[in-house]
């Protein structure tokens, strides 16, 4: 009896559920977050909202700089590559990264093919804004799922509408009779065996958390109540103007989603939230990169 | 029979879906707050997840001194990976958490995500044991009344010190439920 890489690493997402990842761009942000109750952190230059607001084209972070974080932290550390750039993406496993996040916050270096995640032995989590896109990221070798949201505006709006969504469709699937899942996996674009999987569980096949524009407590419960296993914050934190006791805000709100009181609790004196800007002012939307 | 599995981060529901399989059954309590310590429980199990987001969130959920108490008063406790580096006394590089078993643990012993690994191996005197590696630590050495139950690669990587159990690999990833039949006592 034997287990292969990918089995490893579905159960190394299984071991960061009821936690919080957060973005990082320096060691010490890494050891603030890592202090605060961090699970993992995401070694990247410029966090998602700065990349809005520089635009041009964003590209995998300085294998030099992610070291430094991988040095700094025992905890977890994922870096991001472009959609479909493969040559990144061996980048990061050749530095032994532990997640590899192909991520629609840079620029797509694919605009038709994602990486097939099936060469690589390090994991790989994708974004999704519904169960078509999760089933297709996992059919191309992805361990884990996030929910796309709009990264980098503090909008929790869209991360909302994709765990909605994917909940909605798990739900059909389950109460669908067992001929009508051929159909269903037409629909979807997706191959069959992982739809029956779906109508036989109830749950994707992976762990599967929500992320873009979370930025407080309040937001990370929400997106547990709905169905996230775990929640990635990434502008939400350095942006606002208490990192430490936000970040420590949040990772207890994720612990303990379902006890109002305490979120309560947990939501005052954290200063200021990061600005924000809503769904309607923004120019990019990221979440339509890579389908 | 009530066993508490602490919820405050990791794959605490794997191992609540084990324990409720384990024989003639065992219902469960998931303990996030000071207050879920008010229902008595029988056994406790310290979950697979990260030791230092778990070690915090103890202390700042007010949980680190009760929970230290119910284990020095004899409470039987599994620690299973993360759950281990919590109850060593000594952890290479880092602090201890509970530091109520008198072994000394190495942290990602065997490197990153790259790392991990799968393997059976002898536990006690079952065989054929499935052992699952996750960025695991292993027992660099066990002192006192500490005793070493499962090696791998001549590391340990399984022990116990009275009341407390525990294991570097993830029992709770496999279809076996013999480590938990044995925690519990109901070994056949």
């Amino acid at each position: 009896m034997g287990k292969s890489q990918y089995e490893l690493n579905k159960e190394l997402a299984q071991m960061l559920k009821g936690g919080v990842i957060m973005d990082v761009t320096t060691p010490e942000q890494a050891k603030i977050a890592e202090a605060a109750g961090a699970c993992a952190v995401m070694a990247l230059e410029r966090i998602p909202a700065d990349i809005r607001a520089a635009g041009g084209v964003s590209r995998m972070s300085d294998p030099k700089m992610i070291k430094g974080i991988q040095q700094a932290v025992s905890i977890p550390v994922m870096a991001k590559c472009r959609i479909g750039h493969f040559a990144e993406a061996q980048i990061l496993e050749a530095i032994e990264i532990d997640y590899i996040d192909e991520s629609e916050v840079l620029s797509p270096a694919d605009d038709r093919y994602h990486i097939d995640k099936t060469k690589f032995k390090v994991p790989f989590v994708c974004g999704a804004r519904d169960l078509g896109e999760a089933l297709r990221r996992i059919n191309e070798g992805a361990s884990m799922i996030r929910t796309k949201g709009e990264p980098g505006t503090g909008d929790v709006v869209q991360a909302v509408r994709h765990m909605r969504m994917m909940q909605a469709e798990i739900r059909r699937i389950v109460s669908m009779s067992e001929d009508e899942l051929f159909e269903a996996a037409k629909q979807l674009q997706v191959p069959y065996d992982l739809v029956r999987s779906v109508h036989e569980t109830g749950r994707l096949p992976v762990v599967n958390f929500a992320a873009g524009g979370v930025a407080t407590p309040a937001d990370a419960a929400l997106m547990m109540q709905l169905g996230a296993e775990g929640v990635f914050v990434g502008s939400g934190i350095f942006k606002s103007g208490n990192p430490a006791k936000r970040a420590a805000a949040i990772v207890k709100a994720v612990t303990n989603f379902n006890d109002a009181k305490m979120l309560a609790e947990l939501s005052e004196d954290l200063g200021e939230a990061m600005v924000g800007i809503n769904e309607q002012e923004i120019q990019l939307l990221m979440a339509e990169r890579g389908k | 029979m009530r066993i508490g599995i602490l919820a405050l981060q990791g794959d605490f529901a794997e191992h609540e879906a084990m324990i409720r399989r384990t024989d003639g059954g065992a219902g469960t309590l998931l303990i996030r707050r000071k207050r879920d310590l008010e229902v008595p429980i029988d056994a406790l199990v310290l979950p697979g997840g990260e030791s230092t987001t778990m070690k915090k969130l103890l202390v700042d959920l007010g949980l680190f001194e009760p929970v230290r108490g119910m284990i020095l008063s004899g409470l039987p406790v599994y620690g299973t990976c993360a759950g281990l580096i919590l109850l060593a006394r000594e952890v290479e590089g880092g602090e201890p958490c509970f530091g109520t078993m008198d072994i000394t643990v190495k942290r990602n012993a065997y490197g990153r995500q790259l790392g991990s690994f799968f393997t059976t191996g002898d536990f006690g005197d079952m065989k054929d044991v499935p052992m699952t590696f996750i960025r695991a630590p292993y027992i660099v050495r066990t002192g006192g009344k500490a005793v070493p139950l499962a090696s791998v690669n001549g590391r340990i990587v399984a022990a116990r010190e009275g009341n407390q159990l525990v294991t570097a690999f993830h029992p709770e990833l496999n279809d076996d439920l013999r480590v938990y039949n044995y925690f519990l006592g109901k070994k056949r």
